[in-house]
């Protein structure tokens, strides 16, 4: 902030793009520990650990998507979890036809169709034997989803609490259709039992640590994007309208495109971070793409900080670490953790972790200047 | 000595009629003993025609008897003299394992000549023969049994079988029948029997009869059987005459439309007391969302909150009064302020310690009271634990009516009454109380109405108390619609909002309308689509419909822009 030319002309300060740098390091060097020194070294990093923050780092997507929405242009949009789902279930279709003969029934369907007294493959799950297609799916379906909704929405002019609303109504509606067993999506067993990604066991260490790099490049690369996108013009046009829509709006911009772009644009991404999520974890049912799952991904931004592109990543880090910890050591506790956190975050600290030090830095400069007070 | 007599004679005298009236009742029972003695003890080639009178005879002992008789369990018994009686075994044996004899009508031990009870070992015994004749007689006799029991649904059901048989064997009896029967509920029944036989059995007249009977009554059983009729007539034309082919066509279509129009009533019916559950639990958010701009994410919290309150009120009474007792069922009248008070107690400690400082930031309030609900969920989960818990239904919710075959569970009609109830009084209260005043002048302009002198503070405070009770009762009205558990709030929210959504905030006649409209669309589309696709439908019709109305129904129209 103290140079201001720099801050706008370039993407990070010096010092920025040294953190970057070790941020991406740590991300190759956790795999190089978990492949090249032996199990029980002090320094191995175990495979548990490489899927773990691996799943973390496409959460951290999520929350970005949801950051860019909320935290710069005021959208609260609870279907985020909802496009996150549908690019794993589209991934999660081709991995499962991936499986081939080898599930239970030793049927060339996926074991569910089987069940469910298939005769032949849907004709709309052929072109998933693409792995291409299947990429390209996650992340345009999504988009189109995002697309008809938000123009919709935005077109008459629905903001602020009835846009979160209607996502909402929107994620449980789809979530209530893919429960449904005939809707041909598995029910709410989902997708699962994947064997191999192209060609690779998805269970080995090896495909592991490259879906693990493949998560932590594609959140650097997100988190790269969104920080240009809001420092150009078209970003500060964001937050104006983040600020008050309707100046903007008679400003002559016509906020509904903004809107509009940002909105796909997250669900593109969200989605594609849903074909990552999906392979790591390696199931995909209905209650991911549940109202809650939306709103957790709201805490974490809440939590790490809003209106930042780091608070939220920090912040998915952060209350998966309290979620991991707490739903096995207090498992009842965790929802009252889980709600607690919402409210201490919304009550007394808006803008989230990153914004402490600033707050610290604030309250040790009042305690050094209260020991003279001042009488006039 | 005449003195002692006169008190006995005169007793004597004031018992004669009584002893009349038993007397003439033991005749026509007697005569019917008679004819069930007569059936058993007649020589073997008689016996089928002797049981087949006892069609129509009324007397409680012809079937045990008769039952016994088809599983070998009658027995006769013959003195030295040469009468016969017959008898059925009793249960308790006597120290030698023998069983006593039970006479056929009064149940009482057989006595022997020396008065002792007569004791049978099981060797001595051989039943009553029966054959396939006699056997297929009795199942005759029992079968038709039923159309003189003494109570009226067992008449019905028994009739409505016979009729349902088709069997030409049973017209005559159940022709006698109608003579004798007087029964509101039976003799439509009875008259629809015999109308279903001579559909089968009759002549052209009989059959022409039988379907404007059957067609008059809208009968169901009748409509299938006139379908299959005209399929046959289908097949192999000429199977009836014409005009019973006509009639049949006309009455298909009278009995189809009828029963369309009485699905479609009582579709609409549902669809109003679905509408009137909805109405309740939104009316709450109404108030707290659509007048105060809060979003609260715990409101189907807090109508858990009444729903537990009517639980914790209903094990309260069970402890006083007991289950069985009337005491016990007045209980839900008691639950229902007690719910109220319940929720509001929550929601005001709710308002001051979180919401007061987020009504600049609805969007956050949006978070904090997700947060909440969470929390609230999870102590549900603790104090009451994971599963439903049960909640008795008072005897004045249970049961239903029907008027013109369209049924109206009471629980139903109630909450139609009570939604009624609860939007009249919240209506008075905003709109013709000095409070409403004070809470509409805040809720439209909080620095103006500070500025005049209202405590807005304290005006926000019992407001968002108020539409909390709201919620509570909301709870209260659930637990006599379905299950109680600690996950019962977030099934509905998403419904609450739609209908503040697409009513329009800030009315509650928008909420009333929305509500309905969404309960009866809904309902509608249920029995064509399923519960599920019906729903998703109705949600994307609203999330269209605020495309073309994106104020709601009732918009509030306002100048102010952010």
């Amino acid at each position: 902030m103290s140079n201001p030319a720099t801050t706008r002309n370039s993407l990070l300060t010096p010092m920025q793009w040294v953190l970057f740098g070790l941020v991406i390091f740590c991300g190759v060097l956790l795999p190089a520990l978990n492949a090249w020194l032996p199990e029980g070294h002090v320094f191995y990093v175990s495979n548990f650990t490489i899927n773990l923050y691996g799943k973390y780092a496409t959460l951290g997507i999520l929350a970005l998507g949801v950051d860019l929405l909320w935290g710069y242009m005021g959208i609260l949009s609870l279907g985020q979890a909802l496009f996150f789902a549908l690019g794993g279930y589209a991934f999660g279709m081709h991995l499962l036809l991936m499986i081939g003969k080898l599930g239970q029934y030793k049927s060339d369907l996926p074991d569910f169709m089987v069940f469910l007294g298939y005769a032949k493959l849907p004709p709309h799950w052929e072109p998933f034997y693409s792995f291409g297609f299947a990429i390209a799916a996650a992340v345009i379906v999504p988009g189109i989803l995002a697309g008809v909704f938000g123009w919709l929405a935005f077109r008459s002019r629905v903001k602020g609490v009835y846009l979160s609303i209607l996502t909402q109504a929107l994620t449980y509606a789809a979530a209530l259709m893919f429960f449904r067993n005939d809707f041909g999506y598995g029910g709410n067993n989902g997708l699962t039992d994947f064997k191999t990604i192209l060609g690779h066991d998805i269970n080995s260490p090896s495909t592991r640590r490259g879906l693990f790099i493949a998560s932590i490049l594609t959140l650097a690369g997100v988190f790269l994007l969104f920080r240009w996108l809001t420092k150009t013009k078209f970003g500060k046009v964001m937050q104006a309208i983040r600020d008050g829509e309707n100046r903007v709006l008679f400003s002559g911009y016509a906020t509904a495109h903004y809107k509009l772009f940002v909105f796909v644009l997250c669900a593109m991404i969200t989605g594609f971070a849903g074909t990552l999520y999906v392979s790591q974890v390696g199931i995909i049912n209905p209650s991911e793409m549940q109202v809650d799952k939306s709103l957790e991904a709201v805490v974490w931004v809440a939590v790490g900080g809003r209106g930042t592109l780091v608070g939220p990543v920090l912040g998915a880090l952060f209350v998966n670490f309290i979620k991991s910890w707490a739903t096995r050591a207090v498992p009842e506790l965790w929802y009252f953790i889980m709600g607690g956190l919402f409210i201490v975050v919304v009550l007394l600290l808006p803008g989230g972790l990153t914004s402490l030090p600033g707050r610290m830095k604030a309250i040790w400069q009042h305690f050094r200047k209260s020991p003279e007070p001042s009488d006039k | 000595m005449f003195r002692a007599i006169l008190p006995i004679l005169v007793r004597l005298c004031c018992m004669l009629p009584v002893c009349a009236a038993t007397l003439q009742l033991q005749a026509g029972v007697a005569e019917s003993h008679e004819k069930l003695l007569a059936a058993i003890l007649a020589p073997a080639e008689n016996q089928p025609d002797a049981i087949r009178a006892l069609i129509g005879v009324e007397d409680p002992a012809i079937v045990p008897t008769l039952t016994a008789w088809r599983q070998g369990e009658l027995f006769v018994h013959e003195t030295e003299n040469g009468t016969r009686t017959p008898f059925l075994l009793g249960t308790e044996a006597n120290e030698d394992g023998a069983l006593p004899g039970r006479d056929l009508f009064t149940g009482k031990s057989l006595v022997g000549p020396d008065g002792k009870n007569l004791y049978f070992q099981g060797w001595e015994l051989t039943a009553l023969d029966t054959t396939a004749n006699i056997r297929r007689s009795i199942t005759r006799v029992i079968e038709l049994a039923g159309i003189s029991d003494v109570s009226a649904t067992v008449r019905a059901s028994s009739v409505e079988k016979l009729g349902q048989s088709q069997n030409g064997d049973y017209l005559p009896v159940l022709k006698l029948r109608l003579d004798k029967e007087q029964d509101p509920v039976v003799r439509p029944v009875l008259l629809n029997a015999i109308a279903m036989i001579e559909l089968k059995v009759g002549e052209e007249a009989e059959r022409l009869a039988a379907i404007k009977t059957l067609a008059a009554a809208h009968s169901l059983s009748g409509v299938s059987q006139f379908k299959e009729m005209l399929a046959q007539e289908d097949k192999k034309p000429r199977t009836f005459s014409p005009k019973v082919v006509d009639a049949l066509r006309h009455a298909v279509i009278t009995i189809e439309h009828y029963w369309y129009w009485v699905n479609f009533y009582g579709n609409i019916f549902r669809g109003i007391s679905l509408g009137s559950v909805l109405l309740v639990m939104a009316l709450g958010l109404a108030i707290t969302f659509g007048l105060m701009g809060v979003i609260n994410m715990a409101h189907g919290e807090l109508m858990v909150v009444g729903a537990y309150a009517t639980f914790l009120t209903q094990n309260l009474f069970i402890k006083l009064f007991g289950m069985e007792s009337t005491a016990f069922s007045w209980y839900f009248l008691v639950a229902i302020p007690v719910a109220f008070g319940a929720a509001s107690f929550v929601g005001l400690l709710l308002e001051r310690t979180i919401i007061q400082f987020l009504y600049k930031r609805p969007l956050e309030s949006l978070l904090a009271t997700w947060g909440v609900s969470l929390a609230l969920q999870q102590a549900f989960r603790l104090f009451f634990g994971p599963a439903n818990v049960q909640i008795n239904a008072p005897f004045y919710l249970q049961g239903n009516f029907v008027v013109h075959d369209i049924i109206f569970a009471y629980n139903r009609v109630f909450v139609v009454g009570f939604a009624v109830l609860v939007v009249f009084a919240a209506w008075l209260l905003m709109n013709r109380t000095p409070a409403g005043l004070m809470i509409r002048a805040v809720m439209q302009n909080r620095p103006m109405a500070s500025c005049m002198g209202i405590r807005t503070q304290r005006v926000n405070m019992l407001t968002f108390a108020f539409g909390s009770g709201l919620a509570g009762v909301a709870g209260a009205c659930l637990t006599q619609l379905g299950n109680v558990g600690p996950s019962l709030g977030q099934t509905h929210i998403v419904d609450c909002f739609m209908v503040v959504v697409a009513g329009g905030v800030g009315n509650i006649l928008g909420t009333v309308a929305a509500a309905l409209g969404i309960g009866t669309f809904d309902q509608l589309l249920q029995p064509v689509l399923g519960a599920v696709l019906g729903k998703i439908i109705v949600l994307v019709m609203i999330i269209l419909f605020l495309q073309w109305r994106p104020g709601g129904l009732f918009p509030t129209r306002s100048r102010s822009l952010d």
